[in-house]
């Protein structure tokens, strides 16, 4: 039997955990075989003895049976005669009954039991982290003893989660001591059929060697047209929205600012990318409106889109306190799930038709007039005249007025303001217009848009409104989606009802929306029913984009992406006319009004954070060393291209891409293509392995010897064994502790790209050529802390913040920012979060008492500015006053004249309500927004209700198919999105619409057992043997069709490839009657792969490379398949291969 | 730091200072619980449990874990139901079926009785009340005969075939000494999992069943509350008791469970009144006037 060297950190009753030299935690039970009992072990505990356990595995469960300990001098623990004795003497109860003590309570008791304290009163240190799963940030203490995890749980003082933690978040106590982590860096030579261990450095040594190689060997510093673009297509990364807001910073600085890499990417894009034009485009930002916790605000809160209590419980937690509280929960979804459970309302929907079901509430409400007219009116664009060329609007074809059918793209001059340019707030201002777009947009500064009030002029956006809406009656909403008309009109009432002054209703929304063709048009719709409504930037209204990693709303503000520079700057593009010169880049991408007219101060600033003192006047700040990019560089392309073996070096950074990526076999292939391969995990996850496993393997008969790629798989750390901060849903900043080293070798990313660019600085010291500059002139000096030579995190967030350039001092927000080189910012959003020396407020943990205004603000930092619910200027009327008492937020204050509240104001602190542009002056920036005008961050100030510029598909949210249905678009000729990116080649095939041979809707999902990807839960047992297996899910009818009972095997198709999974029939799903005929759906969890204890089929073999026009967001929740009983010939392929002579 | 201190940290997590001499327990409100087995999680977290793994889909719903035992404490049920009045249906096609269901979901876990049976057989004193009223099996004590399990109603308690020892919930007895509520009920995000002082939670839980009648759940009722169902059979009330949308064997509990030491004077008599039967046969069929 083998033995486990180490030293006991805590006994529970006959099971211990055994703490090993390489930093891992081992479990054990005891045997009833083993010669001592469990309270024998509790003094070798409290003096920390070095001790081995002798073991065999334990049939039926994952863990270590102890059969004996030896103690140190090699004597096996024994417990002696003397002990027994002792033992009896000291707890037999007839005595103590005698004595009069209650025979089944106090005589009973034992010494054990009288000696007994909670395990967590003997931890040396406690720390608070932040849940590294989902977004919803809930606060954990982590205890630790001796260098080791003993307990994590929640933290009560937290405003998030009060003490309480979803089935992921309890068991990262089991994450962190996962016996199976990584604690080696594994690595596999060129064509080699096995891994080998190799050390940090000789890793370290030989990545950066690879980089350089391949950097020098593809760079471009021009195109042939003499446009600069200093970048390279051969190298590309993936990841991190579960990494630190500091790494991902690093990671897009090295990466980008450095070394010139343009494909970079995480998994922000395949989440919720669409979230960001469709918000900011609406509304200014393309982020949450409200803090989680405000729904207990709510009247009215519309879960759509999203399966709340399966994926966010802790945010559902506070929907239930709303319910609790006397409001309406409402729970759109395809099927009947945990979140229907406890909803009010359940409307079913067909996957794929949210926004015939939105479209119809909008009818709705412009038909019976019930929308919320004095703040829509004064706060949106509704009076808002469209230049005359729009004409009637959408055509009977399906088509938006500007459509260009060679180009297959729009044209966005009919769709501007009538006589206006206007600029987007998205990241991308610039938009191609047939006018000269600096000097038309300059126009804003001449006078507001035209407009009428009165609403009755036909080219108003009301009246473009209600004709672009006039088809989408409940009737129609009931043949195009299949929920009855009754219950439509259900949750319309709902909707009415908890609206107007006194009362608010809030959306939530996550995959179910984003995940489509039209992901961005989803989202709109809903911004457009909440801007008529009255129900943005209100307590308990708004839209809460619910995401899935712990900090990928911070990796989408910090974004290790590709378009975006910090803070939603844009990327500069080479076929742009900025791609010129900084200064031209400055003038088109500087809006005239308002706030992002400071544009100039944040990108200067950047640069100077960047590059240092090597930026400044005379070199264009730097602004040609940034990378520029030649078309869309994002995810989906990115797996086009390593298939096609454009790309030649890939990073993932805890992006398991195999598993979350469309088309899987494809993405596969690629992996295999590749020159080299670095991946930093926690396990050896399915993307590390995919050179000797996987779908392609098996279909291509691969032999492992044929793979050049150079693999190298590294140990990571994880939050709580490193600092840094996490970004929530809701834009909340949280600073999690280090308590821990992480095992063996595992390190930070933070370590690994600071310490990559340092090798790299040292290797191109000497270089002379120009395309050297960037990577010799990043700015690299963060001290480091340790034996482990960790960077500080706090140094880097401190630069996030940004600081004087002259004296390093800290700045207090952005609004000390300057566009003259004198300070510097990594991110001009976050600034504020470090405003002082010694002051990091992503580390305040005071939340308010019961009593308090409930905004929290002191509990971390939200950025804007700390502001908790955006565009809060809209909970006060026009003139400034709360729109009810029951209602209030934020107000004009006459005496002081300032905005206060309970929240930070969303505003000029001391623009009156009363302040209107004098136009005479031609203002801009600010100036040009009136003191009645809440949405800061657009040209006019206002909610788009229709969208004149920065969304490629069109103004309006309108209906169509997914690119995949089963049925034809019963609105319109125009089946599907005419925009929608479809990569059609090889392998990469689409259905026909209403194809007999995939004629069922193929759906997917999450549990709330598991996470995304999979690794962190079906890599530890807890999590693991709750959902233990891959599963779908259909109904009776069909499984009635197909002969198929619970736990059959079923092969599920596409023309992309075929999977077999156990099927469970529930009535949850049911078919639809849609347009007369009966459609079913089958929807599965993604999470399962073959790697882990729990395992199945990965989904995204049957998901195709297509793409929503504005993010390239693919389309996961609606496309078709054919199912049938039974499995695929080819049997055990995905169980992991064991490999000749693999090294353990 | 905090705004608690740490060892009373159930204060701020459960509203109630853990003391020795009171009686403690569960209000479980099914109402509330949304199937995600936080409990499940926090439980075997802290009291280090091993997972199963030979458990597998088990086609039940999303219930994977199956039942308690002695190494799952807590165990989520799920029951699909159907439920309205069938007019739930797309396009009036009267063929489809028709939409809304229900679907209960409930946290089970021992329910520590206040007349706990388990007590009452354990020939050794390893079943015993603590200070806070609960039930717990001293492991130290325990020599494995295993009459427990029988023993109990509802099925909770379990004999450990690795270890050799009976195990079940401890309500974490460990810490409540230390101030801390429950791992189960601290984790539960919802509150479906409340854990307080007997007299609390009972008040809670009458006031919530008003209130969910009021508000047209009329089939709510309180199992294992005192002289309610779930309480019977000599078992006076059960610590941790329950807040049920339908009958109790829906959730796979007893309808009427009762203690077996109830049984035992009658027992006692039958099966004195059994010999004395068969001896009086005995003594007619073999004795002196009986046939021979």
């Amino acid at each position: 039997m083998p033995l486990e060297p180490g030293w006991i950190t805590h006994v529970q009753e006959t099971r211990f955990r055994l703490a090993t030299a390489d930093g891992r935690s081992e479990f054990f039970q005891l045997s009833r075989e083993a010669p001592f009992d469990p309270a024998d072990l509790e003094p070798l505990v409290c003096r920390r003895v070095q001790v081995s356990v002798q073991w065999r595995p334990a049939a039926g469960r994952r863990v270590k049976l102890a059969t004996r300990v030896l103690l140190p001098g090699g004597q096996t623990l024994r417990r002696h005669a003397s002990q027994r004795l002792d033992h009896f003497t000291r707890d037999w109860s007839l005595p103590r009954q005698a004595g009069g003590e209650d025979w089944g309570g106090q005589a009973a008791r034992s010494h054990a039991s009288r000696r007994l304290r909670p395990r967590t009163e003997e931890a040396d240190r406690v720390g608070v982290s932040v849940c590294p799963y989902c977004a919803v940030g809930c606060s954990q203490l982590i205890y630790a003893k001796g260098g080791r995890v003993i307990q994590v749980e929640g933290n009560p003082d937290s405003p998030v989660n009060h003490g309480t933690l979803c089935p992921k978040g309890a068991v990262v106590g089991s994450l962190l001591n996962n016996p199976d982590r990584l604690t080696t860096v594994k690595y596999r030579a060129p064509h080699s059929d096995r891994w080998q261990e190799v050390s940090l450095d000789w890793a370290m040594e030989r990545i950066a060697a690879l980089v350089k190689r391949t950097r020098d060997e593809s760079f471009v510093e021009t195109l042939p047209d003499g446009t600069k673009v200093n970048h390279t297509l051969a190298l590309a990364s993936l990841g991190g929205a579960t990494l630190d807001n500091e790494e991902n910073y690093l990671i897009k600085k090295v990466f980008s600012g450095g070394l010139g890499m343009v494909w970079i990417e995480n998994q922000a894009r395949v989440c919720h990318s669409s979230s960001v034009p469709s918000l900011g485009a609406s509304f200014g930002r393309g982020a949450a409106t409200i803090p989680q916790w405000d729904l207990r605000n709510s009247d009215c809160v519309v879960v759509m889109g999203s399966n709340m209590a399966e994926n966010h419980p802790i945010a559902f937690s506070h929907v239930v306190k709303a319910k609790e509280r006397g409001a309406t929960i409402v729970h759109v979804d395809p099927r009947f799930t945990r979140t229907s459970a406890l909803a009010d309302v359940y409307a079913p929907i067909r996957s794929g038709t949210d926004i015939a079901f939105l479209g119809g509430i909008i009818h709705h409400l412009l038909e019976h007039d019930l929308w919320f007219r004095d703040y829509a009116l004064a706060y949106s664009n509704l009076a808002t005249i469209i230049d005359s060329r729009w004409g009637e609007g959408m055509s009977e074809e399906g088509v938006f007025p500007g459509w260009e059918p060679d180009r297959e793209t729009y044209k966005f001059d009919v769709w501007q303001y009538d006589g206006l340019v206007v600029p987007s707030a998205l990241s991308e201002h610039y938009l191609n217009t047939a006018e000269s777009f600096s000097s038309m947009s300059q126009r804003l500064k001449d006078g507001p848009p035209p407009q009428d009030p009165t609403l009755q002029h036909p080219q108003c956006v009301y009246q473009i409104l209600k004709r672009h809406y006039a088809a989408y009656t409940p009737e129609a909403v009931e043949r195009i989606t299949g929920c009855p008309k009754g219950v439509f009109l259900q949750v319309v009432d709902a909707l009415v009802r908890n609206s107007g002054r006194e009362r608010t209703g809030a959306f939530c929304y996550a995959g179910g929306w984003t995940h489509h063709s039209i992901g961005v048009q989803n989202i709109r719709a809903a911004s457009l029913v909440q801007t008529l409504l009255g129900n943005i930037g209100r307590p308990g209204a708004g839209i809460l984009a619910l995401r899935g990693h712990c900090s990928i709303q911070g990796s989408t503000d910090i974004p290790t992406l590709y378009n975006m520079l910090p803070s939603y700057l844009p990327q500069p593009n080479a076929f742009k006319p900025e791609a010129q010169n900084f200064s031209q880049f400055l003038e088109d991408e500087t809006i005239p009004t308002g706030w992002w007219h400071n544009f100039p101060k944040y990108i200067t600033s950047l640069l100077r954070a960047w590059y240092g003192d090597a930026a400044g006047p005379d070199n264009e700040w730097g602004f040609h060393w940034l990378p520029k990019i030649v078309g869309d560089h994002s995810q989906l392309p990115m797996t086009l291209a390593m298939d096609d073996g454009v790309i030649r070096g890939l990073f993932l950074l805890g992006q398991n891409v195999v598993m979350g990526g469309s088309n899987s076999a494809m993405i596969q292939r690629g992996l295999r293509k590749l020159e080299w391969l670095v991946v930093r995990d926690t396990d050896e996850v399915e993307s590390a392995t995919t050179w000797f496993e996987g779908h392609a393997t098996e279909r291509d008969g691969f032999d492992p010897v044929n793979s050049p790629t150079e693999v190298f798989l590294m140990p990571a750390e994880l939050a709580g064994e490193k600092a840094g901060t996490f970004t929530n849903t809701h834009r909340l900043v949280q600073w999690h502790d280090k308590v821990v080293d992480g095992p063996g070798d595992s390190r930070s990313e933070l370590w690994f790209v600071y310490h990559l660019a340092r090798r790299h600085k040292a290797l191109y010291a000497d270089s002379t050529l120009g395309r050297d500059a960037p990577i010799r002139n990043l700015t690299l000096d963060y001290p480091t802390e340790g034996p482990r030579e960790e960077p500080s995190a706090d140094a880097v967030l401190r630069e996030i913040n940004g600081y004087t350039w002259a004296d390093r001092k800290q700045i207090g927000g952005f609004k000390e920012l300057k566009d003259d080189g004198s300070t510097a910012c990594g991110s001009w959003l976050y600034s504020g979060i470090y405003p002082e020396e010694d002051h990091n407020r992503a580390r305040d943990r005071k939340a308010d008492p019961p009593d308090g205004p409930g905004t929290h603000l002191h509990w971390a930092f939200a950025w804007p500015a700390n502001r908790r619910t955006l565009y809060n200027r809209a909970s006060a009327d026009p003139e400034g006053r709360p729109w009810s008492e029951r209602k209030r937020l934020i107000w004009w204050d006459e005496g002081e004249s300032r905005w206060t509240g309970g929240d930070s104001i969303d505003f000029e602190e001391s623009k009156a309500p009363s302040y209107r542009p004098d136009w005479s002056e031609h203002p801009s920036g600010m100036d040009a927004i009136r003191g009645d005008e809440p949405f800061i961050m657009m040209p006019d100030g206002r909610a788009a209700v229709f969208v004149p510029s920065g969304l490629k598909d069109g103004p309006l949210p309108t209906h169509y198919e997914p690119v995949e249905s089963p049925v034809a678009n019963l609105l319109y000729r125009q089946q599907s999105s005419p925009t929608a990116k479809l990569w059609a080649r090889d392998g990469n095939r689409l259905h026909p619409v209403a194809d007999p041979d995939h004629p069922h809707v193929l759906t997917t999902y999450r549990l709330t057992e598991h996470h995304c990807g999979g690794t962190p839960t079906r890599g530890v047992p807890h999590t693991a043997e709750l959902q233990p297996e891959g599963f779908a899910e259909l109904s009776p009818e069909l499984a009635g069709e197909l002969g198929v009972e619970t736990l059959d095997w079923i092969v599920i198709s596409t023309v992309r490839g075929e999977i077999e999974t156990r099927a469970l029939v529930t009535g949850r799903l049911r078919p639809f009657a849609i347009d007369g005929r009966r459609i079913h759906q089958i929807g599965m969890p993604w999470h399962f792969g073959w790697r882990g204890y729990a395992t199945g089929d990965i989904a995204n073999v049957l998901t195709a490379v297509v793409g929503d026009a504005n993010t390239s967001m693919h389309e996961g929740k609606a496309l078709t398949c054919a199912v049938r009983k039974g499995r695929i010939e080819r049997s055990r392929r995905l169980r992991a291969v064991q490999l000749a002579g693999a090294a353990e | 730091m905090s705004t608690y201190e740490q060892s009373q940290e159930a204060l701020a997590t459960a509203g109630t200072e853990i003391r020795p001499g009171r009686r403690y327990g569960f209000f479980t409100d099914t109402t509330l619980c949304i199937g995600c087995k936080a409990c499940e999680v926090a439980c075997k977290e802290w009291n280090e449990l091993p997972a199963e793994a030979d458990g597998g889909l088990s086609g039940m719903s999303y219930d994977n874990t199956r039942a308690l035992s002695s190494t799952t404490w807590r165990h989520v049920a799920f029951v699909e139901q159907m439920q309205g009045d069938g007019s739930v249906r797309t396009g009036g096609d009267s063929d489809l079926p028709e939409f809304q269901s229900r679907w209960l979901m409930m946290s089970d876990v021992c329910k520590h009785c206040a007349n706990a049976p388990c007590l009452e057989t354990c020939p050794t004193g390893a079943i015993f009340r603590t200070e806070f009223d609960t039930v717990v099996v001293q492991q130290d004590i325990c020599n494995g005969c295993g009459y427990c399990v029988p023993a109990c109603p509802f099925g909770v308690v379990d004999l450990d075939e690795q270890d050799g020892k009976a195990h079940k919930c401890t309500l974490c007895y460990d810490r409540l000494k230390g101030g801390l509520e429950p791992a189960c009920a601290k984790a539960c995000p919802t509150d479906s999992i409340q854990f307080g002082e007997l007299d609390e939670l009972d008040e809670r839980a009458h006031r919530r069943v008003e209130e969910l009648h009021d508000r047209g759940v009329r089939d709510a009722y309180l199992y294992g509350a005192p002289g309610g169902p779930g309480a019977t059979g000599g078992l006076a009330r059960l610590n941790a008791f329950f807040l049920l949308l339908d009958e109790p064997e829906v959730y796979n509990l007893p309808a009427a469970p009762t203690r077996p030491a109830r049984r035992v004077a009658p027992a006692l008599g039958v099966g004195l009144a059994a010999v004395a039967g068969l001896a009086v046969a005995a003594f007619a069929l073999l004795g002196p006037g009986g046939r021979r």
